[in-house]
């Protein structure tokens, strides 16, 4: 197919300043193979409309800044081409399930808090974890898919569960606070299991399978929830078998310090 | 080239010349705006529709085991209150009633063994097995528990 010349998108404009709710505004931008959503958004942004408000950094799929949902799917801006829409229009809207702060910018203070929350480091019984440790090959394959996760909340935006229960703690959050456990440097497994075995954490997940679909970096956090609820179901098992053995467990791994 | 018009047909009104919005501005706090969910939030995507047909195919699953319950209460007692039970079943709203639930069933199951794969996290030689080896051994003990069962029916009738 022919790429046309031009296309119109389509953006949802907000101000909170001046409107009561947000509304669409449309925009014809020229088409170039190579372009993707962030270059049109830009050529708005510097030939157009200087007031148009959008986040984006990298270019390049790395810093997870220019999610928007796109034609109704949760999307980043720099890795959907517009030649992708044919003759348009393209719809850009913010993602979904966070309150709009502006334009295309969400407000994600809500998410950072449900991260920290996750306890995303390494905790070791040495202390701050500054040390450096083996690791082979193996046990950083255990691992690795879930560490991927760029922080976009393409996933949070495709989670009814999210926009449902605003407190459900989340796909990337889960995600991540998996990833630490399946680490073979950190033992803090216990301690997040702690705050995350409950309604809100792990078992707040009716695995939908929408956030592992939309994921750019195939993180999978569906399937780290689910791997987190079995963990979760044998640690509660144990508890109610052996009550006994739960005082001052000792951390799972022991990881080699060099 | 291009333009910058306000089409604003799908969220809100284009503001008028003389429209004041009622808003007001909090300085250091800009009023955040809070899209509502609909009711109805799950009828926009397909993924989504079939999520609430699985979560709904528990009410099948309840409804499968109450009929089972009451067979096995049937057969305990004498053979008129069988005759009974099986009456019911020829009803035709029960047999159609029976065969949604049949087809709600098989979803069920479809979707709980596609599940496995990502809960089990098997790794062999330090690879993740691929979930087909995991799947597929529930789908062919389906297979061969359903081959069983209708082996037996079409043997006894």
């Amino acid at each position: 197919m022919s790429i046309p010349k031009t296309i119109t998108l389509e953006v949802s404009r907000y101000s909170p300043e001046r409107d009561p709710q947000p509304y669409f505004q449309s925009y014809e931008v020229p088409v170039k193979k190579e372009w993707v959503i962030l270059d049109a958004l830009n050529y708005i942004k510097d030939q157009i409309d200087g007031t148009l408000t959008f986040r984006w950094s990298c270019r390049m799929g790395i810093c997870g800044s220019c999610g928007y949902t796109i034609n109704n799917e949760p999307k980043l801006g720099c890795a959907t081409f517009l030649t992708q829409y044919g003759r348009g229009p393209i719809r850009i809207e913010p993602l979904r399930n966070f309150p709009v702060v502006r334009d295309l910018v969400v407000e994600i203070g809500e998410f950072l808090e449900k991260l920290k929350k996750v306890k995303p480091w390494l905790i070791h019984e040495d202390g701050n974890g500054t040390g450096e440790y083996l690791q082979t090959p193996s046990q950083l394959e255990e691992f690795r898919q879930h560490s991927m996760c760029i922080n976009c909340l393409l996933c949070y935006s495709a989670c009814p569960i999210s926009g449902l229960d605003p407190i459900f703690v989340g796909p990337a959050a889960l995600a991540l606070a998996h990833r630490y456990n399946k680490d073979s440097r950190d033992q803090g497994a216990d301690e997040r299991m702690a705050i995350l075995s409950h309604p809100e954490g792990i078992w707040g997940c009716t695995f939908v399978g929408e956030c592992t679909r939309v994921c750019p970096k195939h993180v999978d956090p569906a399937g780290a929830i689910q791997q987190y609820k079995i963990a979760g179901a044998i640690d509660g098992l144990k508890q109610f078998l052996m009550p006994w053995g739960q005082k001052g467990k000792q951390p799972k791994r022991e990881a080699q310090k060099s | 080239m291009s333009s910058g018009q306000s089409s604003a047909p799908a969220l809100a009104p284009v503001h008028g010349e003389n429209e004041q919005p009622q808003v007001t501005y909090t300085e250091f706090h800009p009023r955040w705006y809070r899209p509502q969910i609909s009711t109805y939030w799950w009828l926009g995507k397909w993924p989504y529709v079939k999520f609430i047909l699985r979560e709904l195919t528990s009410v099948a699953v309840a409804w499968t085991v109450a009929v089972m319950l009451m067979q096995i209460f049937a057969l305990t007692h004498s053979g008129a209150f069988y005759d009974g039970f099986e009456a019911l079943m020829a009803l035709p709203v029960m047999i159609l009633v029976n065969f949604i639930a049949f087809a709600f069933l098989v979803f069920h199951s479809v979707t709980w063994f596609n599940l496995a794969p990502k809960a089990m996290a098997v790794r062999v030689g330090g690879k993740r097995v691929h979930g087909i080896l995991i799947s597929g051994p529930q789908y062919l003990a389906w297979i061969a528990v359903s081959a069983i069962v209708l082996f037996i029916l079409a043997t006894r009738t």
